[in-house]
């Protein structure tokens, strides 16, 4: 049973088709993308046929409009049979947030259309090798030239790298002045200067690439830039509280999916003369694994609908504990999946490991934990001093 | 092109409880789907308007609730849904069906190719589909695994068989049944699922369509249902013969001739 969240038909009709295609499409070739580490290609063919690209694009852009809401349905849906091939698309809605909240109306109607239709992927390009949770840190530059900016630097563990044709790229276009001194440009794949490095050999979500970009020299047309500059960090902070969200339904699918095989499991494997699902050992595993996924999901559709209703300015410790919990509960409920599984779990004959492995980077990306944590206690912090004055 | 599709709804499940008095199918309490094979018609036809332009219009006769397998159909791509329904129309077996269907299509009018699945999953007869080429007088190919080719005169295809494929080449129009080698359904896109909402299904009584009620429903079923059962699987264990390579070979059409195999 599902608990009744108040979804609308139509988001009920997003579920539906990821659903179809995660179950009759994603599930028979899972194990393959995640052996042979290629680029899920037959899948994004199947997400822009069927409009789940444009999920939470508006209407007026090609898009379905469903918000944050809209993607999260879908993602958590596509994550319950594969949390890697599924990054295709969410990996996208990172890469296109910064033209979706600080776009131009020209950059938009540029963009916009041909993500939502799945013709092209986007990618977000922030961290550096030296600039992960501190993206002030950032060495790569872009200098002023007439009408262009000329970008150097090297970005590194981009999702969707190589595969995407749409880049938003942060740069320092004043490293004098910090925080304030970064920029955010689309620069597209095949512009003179921009090329791929090397591809990281990872853990897991082994079907979603995740490459180097590097910038020699490479002009970008002014036009390019998003939003004001030295505006790119309010951007990329915008960007996150609207797409940690995203990352934390990805979190959820993997522990819902993984939930659900070790529930099936449990009933069908005989030990001692009985399935073990009639140990309590086993039952009190799954009661938690089950009570934390359902907290989870209530927690992460409340940040969505919050960030959808958009009566608030800011929704970054929304987002943060939605990210912190789904990712920290996908870890826990995986890792008690593979314990439940046994030794049979520990193999790549079944599913779990493989969840495990996918889980792991949700706890990583886009803000570790305890940069969640950071952000939440920061909120905290200052809200209480807002009411104090 | 203008492409009609045939379909029927079934009862979800694949064991079909049959009502032992009447002979036929207990539709009550079970969740209604389109046949599995006209989803393949339905594809096929929305994959031909798709190269040469045209449109697909989805039919299927049936009792007020068939409307939800046609808005399916419009999910899919049909761009237009007729449900031919009337009391006229119960209780029909296939030539009833056939013809009810047959005077719709006539009543809509132009048509190059008109597609059904081989056969329903209930009924299980695959007569219906020839049936409506028949009453239309058009020719039509059943099995059929791929369209080779297709313009405004004629058609190529392929047409499945127990060993290997006749290559068949007809005159437009003409009806074809479809086999589940033709296509892989696509999965309905969001946007598709919206236009099938607002949808309208156009529906058609005996009256208009212009059809003879002698020839409809009960009144116009040949077929008299006497009972219902499923075959006996044949369980042959099959015949040794041992010994020598001359008396093997002599014993063996002794008992072929017999049975009158040779």
């Amino acid at each position: 049973m599902v608990m009744d969240y108040m979804l609308s038909e139509e988001e009920q009709m997003m579920i539906e088709t990821a659903r179809a295609i995660a179950v009759e499409k994603m599930k028979p070739i899972r194990e393959h993308y995640d052996e042979k580490e290629e680029f899920p290609w037959e899948i994004v063919k199947e997400f822009a046929q069927s409009d789940l690209c444009g999920a939470y694009i508006p209407e007026e852009y090609g898009g379905f409009g469903k918000g944050i809401m809209g993607l999260v349905l879908v993602v958590e849906e596509l994550c319950k049979v594969d949390g890697a091939i599924a990054l295709s698309l969410a990996a996208t809605a990172l890469g296109t947030l910064p033209i979706l909240i600080s776009g131009n109306e020209e950059q938009k109607k540029k963009y916009l259309p041909d993500i939502a239709s799945g013709k092209k992927l986007a990618a977000f390009g922030l961290t550096e090798a030296g600039a992960g949770s501190d993206a002030t840190g950032m060495a790569t530059t872009a200098v002023k030239d007439d009408d262009y900016y000329i970008l150097n630097g090297t970005k590194c563990f981009i999702t969707n790298g190589g595969d995407a044709e749409v880049y938003t790229i942060f740069a320092k276009t004043n490293p004098a002045r910090g925080a304030r001194g970064i920029s955010c440009f689309i620069v597209e794949k095949g512009t003179p200067g921009f090329a791929f490095g090397k591809k990281e050999k990872k853990m897991g979500i082994r079907a979603s690439s995740t490459r180097e970009l590097i910038f020699d020299n490479c002009r970008v047309h002014k036009d390019q830039l998003i939003g004001k500059e030295g505006h790119g960090l309010i951007t990329a902070q915008a960007t996150l509280d609207n797409s940690r969200p995203g990352v934390a339904a990805q979190a959820l699918g993997i522990a819902s999916g993984a939930l659900d095989e070790a529930v099936e499991y449990a009933r069908k494997r005989v030990q001692f003369g009985q399935p073990i699902a009639s140990f309590q050992a086993i039952q009190h595993l799954l009661a938690e694994m089950a009570t934390e996924v359902e907290a989870a999901r209530a927690l992460l559709y409340a940040s969505a609908r919050m960030i959808d209703s958009g009566t608030v300015k800011r929704t970054s410790k929304e987002s943060a504990m939605a990210k912190l919990f789904c990712s920290e509960v996908a870890m826990r409920v995986t890792t008690n999946a593979v314990q439940i599984f046994g030794g049979y779990g520990y193999t790549r004959e079944y599913p779990v490991e493989k969840m495990m492995r996918d889980a792991k980077i949700t706890t990583l990306y886009e803000g570790t934990s305890q940069i969640q944590k950071n952000e939440i206690a920061l909120n905290l912090i200052k809200e209480s001093a807002a009411k104090s004055k | 092109m203008n492409i009609i599709v045939c379909i029927k709804q079934v009862p979800k499940t694949a064991d079909v409880q049959i009502d032992p008095e009447t002979g036929r199918l207990k539709r009550e309490g079970v969740e209604s789907i389109i046949n599995s094979f006209d989803e393949y018609a339905i594809e096929e036809g929305v994959r031909i308007k798709e190269k040469t332009g045209g449109k697909v219009i989805v039919i299927t006769m049936g009792p007020p609730q068939a409307e939800s397998a046609l808005r399916e159909a419009v999910s899919k791509g049909a761009d237009e849904a007729v449900l031919v329904s009337d009391r006229a129309f119960g209780g029909a077996d296939t030539l009833a069906t056939s013809y009810a269907l047959s005077s719709a299509i006539k009543f809509i009018g132009s048509y190059d190719i008109i597609l059904c699945g081989k056969q329903a999953s209930d009924g299980d007869t695959a007569q219906v589909g020839p049936e409506i080429a028949e009453t239309l007088n058009i020719p039509h190919i059943a099995y059929v695994k791929k369209i080779e080719l297709i313009d405004d005169k004629s058609i190529k295809i392929e047409r499945m068989m127990e060993y290997g494929c006749d290559l068949i080449e007809s005159p437009v129009p003409v009806l074809l049944t479809v086999v589940k080698e033709i296509n892989t359904p696509r999965i309905v896109s969001l946007k598709g699922k919206m236009v099938a909402k607002k949808a309208v299904i156009k529906v058609l009584n005996a009256t208009d369509v212009d059809a003879d009620t002698k020839k409809t429903g009960l009144n116009g079923s040949p077929t008299q249902v006497m009972k219902i059962f499923a075959p006996l699987q044949k369980n042959g264990s099959g015949e040794k013969f041992s010994g020598a390579a001359k008396e093997v070979a002599t014993a063996l059409v002794k008992r072929l001739s017999e049975i009158r195999i040779i």
